[in-house]
């Protein structure tokens, strides 16, 4: 099987001030389509700056990612937002539901962007498949955290990702359900064949991936 | 293994912004009508002002020839002389007469005079147009007999009827005719000059013609249709003119009237300008804040693939659309205010308006109207191109701050150039709407950065002394997302609008207001023979009237200032004087010495001349500063025939707001005394019964004395000013309006941010009492800063226009002041309150759930 992510080299710092801060230093590995991975590690390890790295939201200092052999670091912004619409899915731990439109058109947002037709009945399959199929006109403010999670994962999939980025899911949920919601998170990830890039604080999580990056200090420890 | 660097191109929709524009707008939809109802108002001066201005231009075009009645008009102060009559007859055959002046006419039939204006008319005048009367036939037949025409107005506010007499001079007319419109006349001239048609041939019954008195005769001709008007014609226009007759033509009546009407609506359409501006601004203002909401939405979208042009795309769609709803709305309202503003200006216009629609108006205003809206729109909806898909996983990146760059400094350059170019359609002179559009926008400028320095100064120096709900009050005022600034620039805008516009109207009619203090000259009798003139003081003393002042006037006209002719002087572009100087009739006066309405302020003044020595003449300080005068200037006058050389020996500075006869030209005694002249009788009467009484005495032994009422004329010239004041308070409703609507729009965008904050108060256990006083205490210093700000603009204006439009001193009344700042202090607190109902009725969580 070929990776569908490769990460060779990848730093990142910031400046603040004069004084440079690395957050990720020497970054390396490669992850197989279809395969699932988990990034754990303390806080302010660097974790979600390696996510926004990998799905393209932001740019490397040095070092390159590549996503189904494009390397994004070539790609204008633009250009990026093409390669994420295609491929990519993102959940974000607040949800980042888009608050004026309903459950239903969060959903069909990536679709419609590139233009689909006849999408609705689609969405609306994958809310049900989500548990929400009687909830889909309500916007997110009449939904609970869960429930507007679940939205949050019905809209990552909606446009059939090959890789599926996913910053603490269940960050902010309670242990019930974080659960159903990993539980969900996992079916349909298999049911699709969607690589799963996961950051965790969770280890019953995280073991239940094929591969754990353990981040310390912006570095592989493990 | 091989790397791609390129990705197959999405075929991105086209309509889905739309879509999604209007997905985005449906909670939002109160939140932008009102941003863009900030403009409607002054879409709707501004369309309501073009069609009236069009319509007017057009009306004036169409009825030009009835402005002048005729197709050439010569008036001189002399009849014409023969030659030049007979030269005028060669090209223009169809000629009438009029010779006009003011003289009292007396109704014996209620016993009542009134000053009028006298016109004795010969010939088939007006050849364009009507001389309206009731009836209709009265017009034509007057001139058969003994018989009269008077001003409507006249006859009923002196109760006469038809059939009842009027006395003019020595010679008694049979009224035939209600006066109801004469050519070119408009209803406040009427009022101000009430006409009485008589016979021509009729007027020397009159006895009133005589040397002294000011008579204006005009000769009216009709071309014939084959008449060629340039060469000979031209040539004797010229000739004319140079004998000091002036020449009106139908295309220069037509320019007069279009230019008194320019002045007009250029003001108006600069008071509908400034409305739209501050509703731009407010548009500005309010998708600052929208834009800022919109970066979270806008973050997601960008992770989801959206492409950043298309971010902008969604809400530029959003304001267009709203944009175009919220001018149609205002051109809606303009199309029907220029059905009342016809209404509103009838009593100054000469034309008869029929309101029509204008559609270019219309539309132009609609363009407009979108066009400002997605311009200032864009000022912040640019800044979306910037957002980084990674704010979404990371909300404090960038801080949801708005930075400036290129791509916005460019959208301000093309505001202020569509702007100027705005400014400059409507009052045709870049230097002029550069100046303007330059003066408003610093003025707006200077407002906000006095907001944005009073944030700073509250947030430096508040003690921590002061009560609790104050100083959280204040400290709403400079803590992030504060709208201080933008309250501030609004509401001190309209408040300077406001504020000058009533100083203004308080400095003229303060102006004009002299006679109210009881011991003030009322009366003034004027064209008094020499021979009349102890009768007539005799007759004032007998009437137990005090007599005031008793003055000699001499008419004169000025030859030459230190030797340039009016002649040199035009040719000489070097030369700085203006025709008029030469132009108008001098009324100078003589006396040994000064009077307690003046005050020399340069030079010497000796009131006796000694003959053999130079003529030392003294010149009012505003006349000589216009002109550029000097002690020692030479100034050649021709009195009536003869020329006296004279010199300035000093300079007066003259209280025009005493009731006293002034004068420009002062002449020492020893001069004049031989030449024609009459003589002014100033007196003053207590009550209306006994100036009735006294008025019809003088009227009835001396016709020719002219008898002028300063109260009457003070009623009509307040009468004026208050139509005058309507209509501009009338077009300032529409920048107050604007202001209004500004304020409840940025309220309603920063009660969000307040709602917050009260619900966690709230939450902490703050009572209602508590919150109200909060929200009280930020919009009280909001407004009363805002009212402050814009007061001390209006003063610095009115001040500015007073020293040099008006030429004189504004003094700020205190009282006034006070008022309007808490006129405006009050309608903040209020709007203020109104907004912040639910943010204190509703429970914590349904605030928070609902308000995205
Ligand atoms: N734009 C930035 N400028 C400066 N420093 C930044 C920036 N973004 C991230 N950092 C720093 O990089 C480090 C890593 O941040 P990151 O958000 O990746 O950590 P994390 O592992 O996701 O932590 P957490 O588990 O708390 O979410 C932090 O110290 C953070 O302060
Ligand atoms: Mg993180």
């Amino acid at each position: 099987m070929s990776a569908i992510l490769e990460v060779s080299g990848l730093t990142k710092s910031f400046k603040s001030g004069v004084r440079e801060i690395t957050v990720l230093d020497n970054i390396s590995f490669d992850l197989e389509e279809g395969k699932s991975m988990s990034i754990i590690g303390p806080s302010g390890s660097g974790k979600t700056t390696l996510l926004g790295l990998c799905a393209g939201l932001d740019r490397a200092s040095q070092g390159s990612v590549s996503l189904d052999n494009i390397v994004l670091n070539k790609l204008t912004e633009d250009e990026l937002a093409q390669l994420r619409n295609q491929e990519v899915g993102f959940i974000f731990q607040n949800f980042q539901l888009i608050p004026t439109l309903t459950a239903l058109e969060n959903v069909m947002v990536p679709l419609e962007l590139r233009g689909e037709k006849n999408i609705a009945a689609f969405a609306k399959e994958l809310l049900s498949r989500v548990g929400l199929g009687d909830r889909y006109d309500h916007y997110p403010s009449q939904l609970s955290g869960g429930e507007q999670q679940r939205v949050a994962i019905a809209r990552a999939f909606a446009n059939r990702p090959k890789i599926l980025f996913a910053d603490e899911p269940t960050g902010n949920l309670d242990e019930e359900t974080s659960h159903s919601i990993e539980a969900l998170l996992f079916e349909i990830n298999k049911e699709q064949g969607t690589t799963l890039v996961i950051v965790t604080h969770d280890d019953a999580l995280a073991h239940k991936t094929d591969r754990i990056l353990k981040l310390k200090g912006g570095k592989i420890v493990s | 293994m091989d790397k791609r660097t390129s990705i197959q191109p999405t075929k991105y929709s086209l309509t889905w912004p739309l879509k999604m524009a209007w997905r985005d707008s449906r909670k939002s939809k109160g939140k932008l009508m009102l941003f863009i109802l900030s403009i409607s108002l002054g879409i709707a001066a501004m369309v309501g002002i073009t069609s009236f201005r069009e319509n007017l231009l057009l009306e004036i075009d169409d009825q030009a020839k009835t402005l002048l009645g005729a197709d050439v008009e010569v008036k001189g102060n002399q009849p014409l002389p023969d030659s030049l009559l007979f030269a005028f007859y060669e090209l223009a055959p169809e000629m009438s007469r009029e010779v006009y002046f003011a003289s009292m006419v007396y109704f014996p039939s209620t016993d009542g005079t009134r000053l009028a204006q006298v016109r004795a008319l010969s010939g088939k005048y007006p050849y364009y147009g009507e001389i309206e009367t009731v009836p209709e036939e009265a017009s034509r037949e007057f001139q058969n007999g003994m018989s009269a025409l008077v001003d409507e107005k006249l006859m009923i506010q002196y109760n006469v009827e038809l059939g009842d007499s009027v006395k003019v001079g020595q010679q008694t007319f049979k009224i035939i005719g209600r006066l109801q419109k004469i050519p070119g006349q408009t209803d406040i001239g009427a009022t101000a000059a009430p006409v009485v048609y008589i016979p021509y041939n009729k007027l020397d019954q009159t006895d009133l013609l005589q040397k002294g008195s000011r008579v204006n005769y005009l000769n009216y001709f009709q071309f014939s249709a084959d008449v060629d008007t340039t060469g000979k014609w031209s040539n004797l226009v010229e000739f004319a003119d140079k004998k000091g007759y002036s020449i009106d033509d139908i295309e220069e009546r037509k320019e007069d009237t279009g230019r008194a009407f320019r002045d007009l609506t250029n003001f108006l359409e600069l008071v509908a300008f400034t409305a739209l501006l501050l509703g731009c601004i407010g548009v500005a203002s309010s998708m600052y804040v929208y834009t800022k909401e919109k970066i979270g939405i806008v973050a997601t979208l960008r992770c989801l693939g959206m492409k950043s042009g298309q971010a902008i795309s969604i809400f530029l769609i959003q304001v267009g659309i709203f944009g175009f709803i919220g001018s149609a709305i205002g051109a809606l309202v303009g199309v029907g205010l220029h059905v009342y503003l016809p209404i509103l200006v009838r009593e100054f216009i000469p034309v008869e308006l029929e309101p029509s629609f204008s559609w270019l108006a219309v539309l132009s205003g609609i363009a407009i109207g979108v066009v400002v809206s997605v311009l200032f729109a864009l000022i912040s909806l640019v800044s979306l191109r910037k957002v980084s898909p990674l704010q979404a996983i990371r909300s404090d990146i960038g801080n949801g701050k708005v930075r400036i760059d290129k791509v916005q400094v460019l959208v301000g350059g093309i505001i202020f150039l569509f702007l100027l170019t705005l400014v400059y359609l409507q009052i045709g002179d870049w230097a002029d709407a550069a100046v303007f559009t330059v003066g408003l926008l610093l003025t707006i400028l200077i407002l906000g950065l006095i907001g944005r320095g009073l944030a700073l100064l509250i947030k430096r120096v508040m003690p921590d002394s002061i009560p609790y709900v104050w100083r959280q009050g204040l400290s709403n005022l400079y803590r992030p997302h504060n709208q201080t600034s933008l309250l501030v620039t609004t509401l001190g805008l309209g408040t300077a609008f406001i504020g000058t516009l009533l100083f203004m109207q308080d400095l003229l009619v303060d102006r004009v207001s002299i006679t109210g203090e009881n011991d003030r000259p009322n009366t003034v009798l004027f064209d008094i023979q020499t021979p009349q003139k102890e009768e007539l003081k005799q007759l004032t003393l007998d009437y137990d009237l005090p007599v005031l002042q008793e003055v000699p006037i001499v008419t004169m006209r000025l030859e030459e200032i230190n030797g340039i002719t009016k002649r040199e002087a035009l040719a000489d572009t070097t030369v700085n004087i203006r025709d008029w100087v030469y132009d108008r009739e001098y009324r100078v006066t003589y006396r040994d010495s000064l009077i307690d309405s003046e005050k020399i302020t340069e030079g010497l003044w000796n009131g006796n001349y000694e003959s053999g020595d130079s003529i030392f003449i003294s010149i009012s300080s505003g006349f000589a500063e216009s002109l550029e005068l000097e002690i020692g200037d030479e100034m050649l006058f021709n009195v009536q025939g003869a020329l006296v050389k004279t010199y300035i020996g000093s300079f007066r500075e003259i209280d025009w707001r005493r009731v006293q006869t002034n004068f420009l030209v002062l002449f020492p005694e020893g001069v004049l005394e031989r030449a024609p002249q009459f003589h002014v009788l100033i007196t003053r009467i207590k009550n209306n019964e006994l100036s009735a009484r006294y008025q019809q005495a003088v009227v009835r032994s001396y016709p020719n004395v002219s008898i002028i009422d300063l109260e009457l004329i003070l009623k009509t010239l307040e009468d004026i000013l208050g139509k005058i004041a309507f209509v501009i308070r009338f077009m300032a409703f529409f920048s107050i309006g604007t202001g209004v609507i500004m304020l409840i729009s940025s309220i309603v965008l920063s009660r969000f941010q307040r709602m917050r904050e009260n619900v966690l108060l709230r939450t902490l256990g703050a009572s209602s009492t508590k919150l109200w006083k909060i929200i009280i205490a930020e919009y009280f210093f909001l407004g009363g800063l805002g009212a402050l700000s814009g007061l001390l603009i209006a003063t610095i204006l009115t001040t500015l226009l007073g020293k040099f439009v008006f030429e004189f001193v504004f003094i700020p009344n205190i009282i006034q002041m006070i008022w309007v700042t808490l006129a405006v202090t009050s309608m903040t607190v209020l709007i203020g309150l109104m907004n912040s109902r639910d943010v204190i009725r509703q429970s914590p969580l349904e605030v928070l759930r609902k308000e995205i």
